[in-house]
């Protein structure tokens, strides 16, 4: 007889839902089917327990094969690697628990490593436009029960985030929302005409590397300054609509993503947007937030900020945190060959960094640890396998409004496997031994 | 005046932070007093001895003590940082932080620089005859106020965020620049005599920018005032003066609206 | 086990009425114990021409949570220059106005601090508050989540239902794991869902059309029907503004009709938080004056209520509060980074930067008012120093506020340094006044007078026998003459501090993370099937989370320690 696990945290992207069902057989060890997930976080589940999974830790032979060794080599290999480097870059965190993070950075402060998370090439421009100019925001339920004009500016829901619109922004009937998504008016920019700008009453199809100007000239439209005619292609009559449009509403919120955090002007796009949301303010209630991509970039940025004061790019080399994205974010770093090693967890660098940064990587001592066999790992000197947080066992993690949910255990790992913080913590107790306790 | 010559003689594997390279630290040391002043190369902390040739001694005070930096220092981070006086000539090309937070005295590169040169300038001069990486003379991450004062002369091209959160002081660009001059600028001056593509002026609140050359994509906020003659940067010349950032907010003094301006060469 | 003995220091314990005395301190298994009670064998700490006391007790910062997070990740400046490099056994340590946890712990513990309680824990941020006190070490710490603006709360309380909302403050109070009841801006932080505030006891809040002097009244019959800890804690509506005095008092009288019933010796019906905030006079910020003298006329009358003065002490610092709408006023006040966010249900918190300029007239003001507030005490078993860290300042000058109080010459000094000196004693009473606080005093309103506030009186905040062994000792004779400076360094760098019996800072140094508990606190009451009902189905309905995942679990909260109330009829 199946029995089903309620409540079930699902360990994909930054909405994280946590009202997902998993049936599995009745002695508890195998996943039989889910309900309520979307079609990306079904397949994170079901196929947790495919055939072909990684059992062992794998070393990089000179020849480019790969041999199965034991986790206590494996402990061994990234101790001394750590040990030895000068200055080991530490990145990922993004698919991992906070109590893995945590142990993640006591091993870095030892060695007087670099902690970076994904961020660094997703959100971390709008971390810098947050610590330049705040960010008025809320939690999601806030969205549900109030808000009536939703923007999506430069990102896509209906792909990259598949429920966000049916558990939050769109379509739930709230406290103050009971007509759900027909009380709601619906804006999207976005040079493409996407899935979601398919939904939306107002499609701005702005010109691409223009998102700057074009916030801008909404501001300007709130303190009734002239405009040019055109501005991102958008012509001024729409400008001056959208925004009497975004004072009519009782309460608004932008969503944001990569079109605009990693695109011309980065950081100065979210500042901008962000000065917008504070303009709104004075006509009617405004947030704005970030659509964070991982499942647990967010909690990342958090166990950094509480433990160091920053939330990515941390240089711990000279016992004490150092922050400056341009130096210490890890393109960087691997562009001017300022690290000599990299430890990579929790995340895929080998998919997601530019091709110049993966070489780097594939010439220095690395170690890749996940439980997937990933372009990272495949350019890794070492492959250490770990159970998946969320689904073999639990850890707290932060949903993209910071709000802290703590994922659950669904089934066993594989035999043997080690989770992300017993590996780790293998690791530092190795590292102490090395340093002789310093 | 006295001089302190430091010539690179190994290069770090990684990084060289020379944080120690300044009038200020050299002050009233003998040669082998300062090559034992540390520096770090990653998490280790090694001297500057390690890497650098030491010939002189510094004078009494910063403003007595002037540095001569020879050699390859491409991969040498922190020159010249946090200067209160005294001089500081790099022959060649420096890596980031060239200048930071300088306070006064002059330094001088004659190669180009990386990243964050002067961020935080309080004072002094600083002439890079080369060309400088972004955010020159801007602020640090999160602080609002940024190059209070100071002049810093570059003779090739900058490149984006130049004078961001800018309060005061001179920036002068003989070249071009790259995206975002004077974004969030409350005060101070920047000329560009070569061309500055687009989001010149983004969110100006106040002080001054000078473009001689061209703007691809003006920021929307912007509105034409009038022609006027100017003397900038000692040459006599034309400008159409906008007022900006009209997205923006702008205080009041004595009852007069108080804008960024921006000037654009005719 | 671990025995010591403390020699001959000059002992205040407001708890016994000890007033100097030369007495030693005996210590045996984490608890003090009486002299006889040590064998010859104890290891004695010679602390001849020292003061000491208990280990102090915060009684309100913020420390821990998602707004103190928000905080330190969007202020990398506020860590550039003054990072402290880690060592053998201390993390590094970075923030100045907002610390890590890291350094929040040894901080603390370095002042002599051995008990803090984080002042607003969002229920639906409990996870994080609890994950941030876990990495706080040495110093036991507590949360005090915030009932003011819950939805529950005002539904229950606009119909009268007394049991039902006490019921529903137990039941949160488990699943956070939290302390007290705390009360920010009633009402007004749920306006400002739709960017409005309750600036009066009397508006109305939006749609739910509830007073906030009905939230506060109604919470306050709450906590005497529990018999909590701690009474209800409040951060009053309309802070920060010029002419605020009055909605305090208005809040204040709020409390005369109750009468404090619980079994831990606590005495108030209302702790009135940081109130240097709240007592402004003028009607703009030219007129803006003192009326602190107003508002202690009141509170030294009334038994029922405590007091902490949310000392500013002229620093460069960071506000953050619940009071959302205040936030956002501020920050169109001075143009400084504003965060922001909004909590479904539940309230909202603001982060903005301010300087308390010496050369400001209003920031002068304001640093007077807090000392008055402490000097104008006539009881200070109720009045505790703070300074709301770090909103009018940071914890780290709490040694500073004390010289202030204790030195009259140093007041004058601090006065003389101000621009607008003429202009700000016109607006305030601080230069009249003479009075010295001595250290009895200070040990009334830092560990005494916050421990018996909280109901805690049984475990902090003295030197009896039997309590747990949280005691500093400072590098501070009463009888010798001394300076105003050498009140602000002895306090800053303890001599010697020991928690729960284990020393932990020897001569100003962290030498031991110790072994901190999360305090809690358990209130049974009858079984309510209508409450569970109800937050049933605003779990389903409404919030964005499912209710089987909104409690807290237990190895949040590693070393708990549960203090019992049994408030079944």
């Amino acid at each position: 007889m199946s029995k089903s696990v309620t409540d079930v945290i699902c360990p994909f992207c930054g909405t994280l839902c946590d009202d997902l069902e998993v049936v599995v057989s009745d002695d508890g060890r195998k996943i039989e089917d889910i309900f309520n997930a979307c079609a990306i976080g079904a397949e994170k589940f079901m196929h947790a327990q495919a055939a072909g999974r990684v059992t062992k830790p794998r070393m990089q032979q000179p020849d480019g094969s790969y041999k199965e060794v034991s986790y206590d080599e494996a402990v061994e290999y990234t101790a001394q690697m750590l040990h030895k480097s000068r200055k080991p870059l530490m990145y990922g965190w993004s698919s991992t628990s906070c109590e893995a993070q945590s142990v993640g950075h006591e091993i870095a402060e030892k060695v007087g490593a670099i902690v970076d998370n994904t961020a660094t090439v997703c959100h971390g421009t709008t971390l810098i436009a947050v610590q330049d100019v705040g960010i008025p925001s809320c939690t999601l339920g806030e969205i549900k029960n109030r808000a009536d004009r939703i923007i999506f500016w430069g990102c896509n829901p209906c792909h990259a985030h598949p429920r966000h619109q049916s558990r939050y922004s769109i379509f739930p009937r709230g406290y103050f929302t009971n007509k759900g998504h027909k009380n709601r008016k619906m804006i999207v920019v976005d040079p493409r005409y996407t899935d979601t700008a398919k939904m939306a009453d107002y499609h701005f199809k702005i010109e691409q590397g223009r998102d700057y100007e074009l916030l801008s000239a909404f501001r300007v439209a709130l303190r009734n300054e002239p405009l040019p005619e055109k501005v991102a292609g958008v012509p001024r009559e729409k400008i001056i609509e959208a925004a009497e449009v975004l004072k009519s509403g009782r309460f608004g919120i932008i969503f944001f993503g990569m079109g605009v955090t990693q695109s011309l002007s980065k950081n100065h796009n979210i500042d901008n947007a962000i000065m917008l949301t504070k303009d709104l303010n004075e006509f009617t209630k405004f947030s704005i937030m970030a659509m964070r991509g991982h499942y647990n970039v967010t909690g990342s940025g958090q166990v950094l900020g509480w433990q160091f004061g920053f939330p990515y790019a941390v240089d711990l080399s000279r016992g004490f945190a150092r922050y400056n994205p341009g130096e210490s974010t890890s393109n960087d770093l691997l562009r001017r060959g300022e690290v000599d090693a990299v430890f990579v967890l929790g995340s895929d660098p080998g998919a997601h960094f530019p091709i110049s940064s993966v070489k780097k990587i594939a010439k220095l001592p690395s170690v890749c640890v996940d439980p997937h066999i990933t372009p990272t790992s495949e350019i890794s000197k070492l492959h250490v396998p770990v159970a998946f947080v969320g689904v073999e066992v639990g850890g707290n993690c932060y949903r993209m409004d910071n709000v802290p949910i703590e994922a659950r255990k669904v089934v066993d790992p594989p035999e043997g496997m080690l989770t992300d913080v017993e590996f780790l913590t293998r690791v530092n107790t190795r590292l102490e031994q090395l340093s002789g306790g310093k | 005046m006295e001089t302190v010559t430091i010539t690179m003689k190994n290069q770090p594997t990684l990084y060289l932070e020379a944080d120690n390279v300044s009038p200020d630290k050299f002050a009233g040391k003998k040669a082998s007093e300062i090559a034992a002043l540390h520096a770090f190369e990653g998490r280790d902390q090694v001297t500057l001895g390690k890497y650098f040739e030491v010939a002189g001694e510094g004078g009494a005070t910063a403003a007595d003590t002037r540095i001569v930096v020879k050699g390859d220092v491409s991969r040498v981070k922190y020159i010249g940082m946090k200067m209160t006086a005294g001089e500081v000539v790099v022959e060649n090309n420096a890596d980031m932080y060239t200048g930071a937070w300088m306070q006064g005295g002059k330094l001088l590169v004659k190669g180009s620089v990386d990243a964050f040169a002067g961020i935080g300038m309080k004072g002094g001069e600083f002439v890079i005859e080369g060309d400088a990486g972004n955010y020159l003379g801007a602020a640090y991450r999160g602080d609002w106020r940024g190059m209070q004062g100071g002049l810093i002369r570059v003779n090739g091209n900058a490149g984006s965020d130049t004078g961001y959160f800018m309060n005061g002081g001179t920036i002068v660009v003989r070249g071009n620049t790259d995206v975002h001059v004077g974004t969030h600028m409350e005060g101070g001056k920047i000329i560009i005599k070569g061309n500055a593509p687009s989001k010149v002026g983004g969110q100006m609140v106040g002080g001054e920018i000078y473009v001689y050359g061209a703007i691809d994509v003006m920021m929307p906020g912007f509105k034409y005032v009038q022609d006027e003659e100017l003397e900038v940067d000692g040459e006599n010349g034309k400008f159409s003066l906008f007022h900006g950032d009209t997205g923006e907010r702008h205080p009041k003094k004595k009852g007069q609206i108080v804008y960024g301006k921006l000037y654009l060469k005719i | 086990m671990s025995e010591y003995l403390i020699k001959n220091g000059f002992v205040f314990d407001p708890m016994q009425g000890i007033k100097g005395d030369r007495a030693d301190i005996a210590i045996k298994d984490g608890k003090i114990v009486k002299s006889s009670d040590i064998s010859s064998k104890a290891k004695t700490i010679d602390a001849s021409g020292k003061t000491v006391m208990a280990g102090a007790v915060e009684i309100h910062a913020h420390i821990a949570g998602p707004k103190v997070n928000e905080g330190r990740n969007y202020r990398p400046e506020d860590k550039l220059f003054s990072y402290t490099p880690k060592t053998a056994t201390q993390r590094m340590a970075g923030g100045f106005s907002i610390p890590t946890t890291f350094k929040t712990g040894y901080d603390y513990a370095r002042m002599g601090y051995t008990t803090a309680m984080e002042a607003a824990m969002p229920p639906l941020f409990a996870r994080h508050v609890h994950e941030e006190i876990k990495d706080t070490p040495i110093i036991d710490e507590g949360a005090y989540p915030v009932f003011g603006n819950n939805w529950f709360v005002m539904e229950y309380l606009k119909n009268q239902e007394i049991e039902n909302t006490a019921a529903y403050i137990s039941w949160l109070l488990e699943v956070t794991k939290g302390v007290a009841v705390k009360v920010v801006n009633p009402g007004g932080t749920e306006a400002w869902g739709w960017g409005l505030n309750c600036l009066t006891i009397n508006d109305p809040v939006p749609y739910f059309d509830i007073t906030p002097a009905e939230i506060v009244s109604g919470l306050i019959e709450a906590n005497e029907f529990l018999g909590l800890p701690h009474s209800v804690h409040v951060h009053q509506n309309n802070l920060g503004n010029p002419g605020n005095y009055t909605v305090t008092l208005d809040t204040l009288k709020l409390a005369e009709k109750f009468k404090a019933k619980n079994k831990f010796g606590r005495e108030q019906v209302l702790h009135s938080t940081h109130l240097q905030f709240h007592s402004y006079g003028g009607d703009n910020w030219g007129n803006f004056e003192s009326k602190s003298k107003e508002v202690m006329d009141y509170v030294n009358k009334q038994k029922n209520i405590t007091v902490d003065t949310g000392c500013v002490t002229l620093d460069e610092t960071t506000t953050m509060t619940a009071d959302g709408p205040f936030e956002h006023h501020l920050t169109e006040l001075n143009h400084l980074k504003w965060a922001n966010v909004d909590v479904e249900l539940e309230t909202a918190a603001g982060i903005v930067p301010y300087i308390y300029s010496p050369d400001i007239k209003v920031c002068e003001i304001q640093w007077a008012i807090g000392l008055e507030i402490a000097l104008f005490t006539k009881d200070h078993m109720r009045t505790y120093i703070t300074t709301d860290h770090p909103n009018a300042g940071p914890f780290i000058r709490y040694p500073r506020v004390i010289k202030w109080l204790m030195s009259a010459e140093a007041r004058k000094q601090q006065i003389d340094s101000f621009k607008h000196g003429a202009k700000m004693i016109d607006a305030t009473h601080i230069a009249g006044i003479d009075r010295e606080l001595d250290l009895y005093e200070i040990a009334q309103m830092t560990r005494a007078g916050p421990a018996k506030s909280l109901g805690m009186a049984n475990l902090y905040g003295g030197l009896k026998p039997g309590m747990d062994a949280d005691i500093a000792v400072y590098n501070f004779d009463p009888n010798t003459p001394h300076k105003p400076d050498d009140i602000e360094k002895a306090f800053s760098r303890a001599a010697y501090v020991m928690k729960t019996g284990v020393p932990v800072v020897i001569d100003g140094e962290v030498v031991s993370n110790g072994n901190k508990r999360t305090i809690w606190v358990h209130a049974r009451v009858n079984e309510n099937p209508q409450v569970m009902r109800d937050i049933k189905d605003k779990f389903l309905r409404y919030y964005s989370v499912t209710q089987a995942n909104y409690d807290v679990s237990k190895h949040f909260v590693p070393n708990p320690y549960v203090i019992e109330v049994d408030a079944t009829q």
